[in-house]
């Protein structure tokens, strides 16, 4: 049978050392009566090639980021993916190795995560990064409860400008410990920090400002930390990494702890798993944060190598007094990020952002040149910006699939009040062309 | 013998000016960012990454992976990890364009390939542990027990009942107590047997009115099936506590029985365990969790359900719902390996899976256990635990150096010093996708190290010899960490 080896040859004699007839009397602990008289009841197997015919027919069910001209975001990037990093990450050495628990045959792991901490370090000009949490969602859920640990601090006042998925995964993180969210609301677009500056309190955890926010706009960090600081509390800022070649890095500007979702870093989109959560701090942080982290140190011959350190935080050892429950992170996309911030190098990611925040320009003018299509929002923005539309986003929406564009995200979904905006993204892999003609697309479609 | 230039760090390879990217020219009329973006968001200092060529890229990562031991190249008896061969089908699925070039936030009626693929595989894991509803959404196990704890917070809560503890068998994976302790729950650690099995006078003490679950492996952490585990369910049962199975193990039933037949209210799947999606270096993987009816109403949100039309649809209408764990709908990419997977080996398959599971590591215990001392009595299920205590007594051979002396003969090293209530523990999981052969030859090596134990104990001490670096100073590691690279740390070349 495929993927198992054993003959039934081998079977028999495997018993016969074992010393029972059959494998049935291998199970006699399982209770007769729990057990299953019948097979699943599942698809019968399937061979190879009847399989990928069955799979290549669910995968073009879907309008993928080939076969569609794609301006979507909030949270999830079409960034251009290098070549090299999908044939290195498929390495079975890397690909099919656990946790680096038995260092002196895991060093290709530890040396890339190694690697990786000191990328994240980089870009966010923080002092210290893990090695990964799941998602930017749940990377803030985690930096929310540092931060309670941290302070014993109970509230945790959040921007109105996070990501509101974000925002859903801190509300469940926050159950156990019985957190108080208190939320201030945007200005005209960024976050009203003379709203902040009156809720941030002695009793206060953290702030949180994500920048670019989740209708793009840029925030000001530096106002932020000074505003959590006054109160003794800390700044979490929530960022996406590859934004970060172009922006102040969070660690320049004050913040305590940065958290993003690492995705454009060279990561699938996969229809939002699995990505990466980056988590970075400052230094005298570092024994209170969660998750793995990597180590350089020196062999009984003094020569370099690294491993899992600190790891008295973690579950294995501290199980209910661990800083965190995370076991399995996601290292492999790690190891992207790694190699795609390797070959894109110090002026890549600078042109990467460039070209980004240039088009998003482009388009933004081209679109609201089209009669009733205005930017929603005045302040600053980067890569993605709100545009208020004189019909329905969702219909809009609809309509532009037709011309194999994917349009944007309509936000009537996450806030009642923007039901007629429609987020759009504009990454560096989007052409002049192809901008033109989703305005023109969307010209038809409004008029 | 690697080139030396690629054996370091990709910092250390940096030559300024060189690059490996390949960007399009700008192609708008304003291309200055300064033009655009008001001076005070902008980067002054340039972040220092490396200034690589393509072809030091792939070198430089290329010999990284050889410095590491997979299941592609080695045999990996890891306890508790399932470290199975992944199956290069599921990689080619997981990468056509139509799944994983696919944004999540596209309208559903343009992604009705991806909910429909996660509508079934919700079905098949839900048929698999005899639950009534799946979520896919924990992003690991640990995150599935998170949401699985949480789930049975709410269910008591919706009665009316403020239970504040859970309880957890001291013989349970770390993230059990981590994550209960996470949802905010008091950990009540149980006794275990000499074979781990539940202390059921211990279990009796602490069923009371405060008790909100008790969370359970099967098989158990030693490899044994927990033979009363219906009279186990029954007395939580009676005390209004949900039971929680950790599935860490579930490779070891496939179709012999099934948690929900057992009495189990929720239970988790390890995707990157038993449904054979890889471990990447310690990720990402995927825990989904099953639950019985009355837990359904608290699923995270969003659910994916097929409306009477056949249309599949993201349902976000759940006002009981314990709220999002990630924040898109999961590890899809995941979803589709272990979609793969389980239509590759249908009914018959996954059964015989777990019957091979359970031969192959009867094998290893029988073949070693005249040299070593076993953790508990068997027959085991798919993992059996042995203890080096005997040659730590006579030799001051420990299961660490057992451990490094396997990496010598060619072998990834089990689990070691876990489960905790075993002394000198060392957890072997063959898993059903190994041959006699590579079984045979790791029990040799195995005898061999038994046998060097008493007669040339240095050759263990000294362990490992062959791999890149030798035994690495840990306690150097901690006392003065360090954590990044910064050019003033670059040593000297030996």
């Amino acid at each position: 049978m495929r993927y198992i080896p054993n003959t039934a040859a081998q079977q028999r004699e495997m018993l016969a050392t074992i010393g029972v007839d059959s494998i049935e009397d291998l199970l006699a602990r399982v209770p007769a009566r729990a057990r299953l008289t019948r097979p699943l009841d599942l698809p019968a197997a399937s061979a190879e090639p009847e399989l990928i015919r069955h799979l290549r027919g669910l995968a073009a069910a879907n309008a993928d980021a080939d076969a569609y001209v794609c301006f979507l975001g909030a949270g999830s990037y079409d960034h251009a993916i290098p070549s090299p990093i999908g044939h290195l990450i498929s390495r079975g050495e890397f690909f099919t190795a656990y946790t680096p628990y038995q260092p002196e045959a895991s060093q290709g792991t530890l040396r890339s995560i190694y690697e990786y901490q000191t990328i994240i370090a980089e870009l966010t000009g923080m002092d210290v990064a893990n090695a990964s949490i799941y998602d930017g969602a749940s990377a803030l859920a985690e930096a929310v409860l540092m931060a309670h640990s941290v302070t014993e601090r109970d509230q945790v006042v959040l921007s109105a400008g996070v990501n509101p998925l974000y925002r859903a995964v801190v509300e469940t993180y926050v159950e156990g410990p019985a957190l108080r969210l208190r939320t201030i609301p945007l200005g005209d677009g960024a976050s009203d920090l003379a709203a902040a500056r009156k809720a941030v309190s002695a009793k206060t955890a953290a702030l949180v400002v994500q920048s670019p926010n989740f209708y793009g706009c840029l925030e000001d960090l530096a106002e932020a930390a000074e505003i959590a600081h006054a109160a003794g509390a800390l700044l979490i800022a929530v960022v996406d990494p590859v934004n970060l070649g172009v922006l102040e890095p969070p660690g320049a500007l004050g913040a305590d702890i940065a958290v993003g979702e690492g995705q454009g870093l060279g990561v699938p989109m996969s229809f939002g798993g699995p990505s990466l959560g980056v988590f970075s701090a400052k230094q005298d942080l570092v024994r209170r944060m969660p998750g793995r982290l990597v180590g350089a140190t020196v062999d009984l011959e003094g020569r370099r190598g690294y491993v899992l350190t600190l790891q008295t935080r973690e579950q294995h050892i501290r199980r209910e007094k661990a800083t965190s429950n995370i076991c399995t992170n996601v290292a492999l996309c790690a190891l992207m990020a790694t190699i795609y911030t390797a070959t894109l190098g110090k002026q890549g990611l600078v042109r990467v952002g460039e070209l980004a925040a240039a088009k998003a320009h482009y388009a933004a003018e081209r679109l609201t040149r089209i009669p009733g299509v205005r930017l929603r929002f005045g302040a600053p923005y980067f890569k993605e910006f709100a545009l208020q539309l004189p019909k329905p986003p969702e219909r809009v929406v609809q309509r532009l699939l037709r011309d194999r564009i994917l349009a944007g995200v309509p936000l009537r979904q996450f806030d009642r009040t923007l039901k007629d905006s429609l987020l759009v993204a504009v990454t560096e892999k989007r052409t002049r062309d192809e901008i033109d003609a989703f305005a023109d697309a969307l010209g038809r479609a409004v008029a | 013998m690697a080139m030396p230039q690629y054996d370091k760090l990709i910092f250390e390879m940096s030559s300024p000016g060189r690059v490996a990217f390949s960007l399009p020219e700008p192609d708008v009329p304003v291309a200055d960012v300064r033009a655009l973006i008001p001076a005070r968001y902008l980067r002054r200092k340039a972040a220092e990454l490396p200034e690589v060529s393509e072809l030091d890229v792939v070198r430089h990562y290329t010999r990284l992976s050889q410095l590491n031991y997979g299941v592609d190249t080695h045999f990996y008896p890891l306890g508790s990890c399932t470290m199975k061969y992944n199956p290069k089908l599921n990689e080619d699925m997981a990468r056509l364009p139509g799944f994983a070039r696919l944004h999540p936030l596209l309208p559903e009626k343009a992604g009705q390939g991806a909910l429909g693929l996660m509508h079934e595989l919700a079905a098949y894991l839900a048929e698999i542990a005899a639950m009534d509803a799946v979520t896919l959404q924990p992003a690991a196990g640990a995150q599935g027990e998170l949401t699985g704890v949480l789930m049975i917070r709410a269910y008591h809560l919706a009665r009316g009942e403020r239970r504040t503890k859970v309880l957890v068998p001291n013989s349970a994976h770390g993230t059990n107590p981590a994550s209960t302790a996470v949802a905010g729950y008091r950990v009540v650690e149980l006794k275990s047997e000499r074979t781990g099995e539940v202390d059921l006078l211990d279990l009796e003490r602490q069923l009371d009115a405060e008790t909100a679950a008790f969370m359970i492996t099967l098989p158990n952490t030693l490899g044994l099936f927990e033979t009363r585990i219906a009279e186990i369910i029954e007395m939580c049962h009676a005390k209004g506590v949900q039971v929680y199975m950790d599935g860490a193990n579930l490779n070891a039933i496939l179709g012999i029985t099934r948690p929900g037949d057992l009495g189990f209210d929720v239970c988790h799947f390890n995707l990157h365990k038993t449904f054979t999606t890889p471990h990447g270096g310690g990720g990402p993987g995927a825990g989904p969790v099953g639950v019985k009816a009355h837990l359904a109403p608290f699923l995270p949100t969003p659910v994916v359900t097929r409306t009477p039309e056949g249309a599949y649809t993201l349902d976000w209408k759940r006002p009981q719902s314990i709220g999002k764990l990630q924040a898109f709908w999961g590890n899809f990419g995941m979803l589709v390996r272990a979609y793969t997977y389980i239509r590759t080996m249908g009914a018959a398959g996954l059964r015989s899976v777990a019957e091979n599971a359970v031969l192959n590591a009867n094998y290893v215990m029988r073949r070693l256990e005249p040299s070593y001392d076993l953790g508990a009595p068997g027959p085991c299920m798919h993992e059996c635990v042995l203890s080096a205590r005997r040659q730590k007594q006579q030799a001051g051979i420990t299961a660490t150096d057992i451990a490094k002396r396997l990496l010598d003969l060619g072998f990834y090293a089990p689990s070691t010093y876990f489960p905790l209530i075993v002394e000198e523990a060392l957890m072997i999981e063959p898993t059903e996708t190994e041959s006699k052969e590579t079984l045979d030859a790791f029990c040799d090596a195995m005898i061999q190290i038994a046998q060097e134990a008493e007669k040339s104990p240095e050759l263990i001490r000294e362990a490992p010899v062959t791999t890149s670096v030798r035994r690495l100073d840990q306690a150097l590691a901690a006392r003065q960490p360090n954590l990044r690279w910064r050019p003033a740390d670059e040593p000297a070349p030996r």
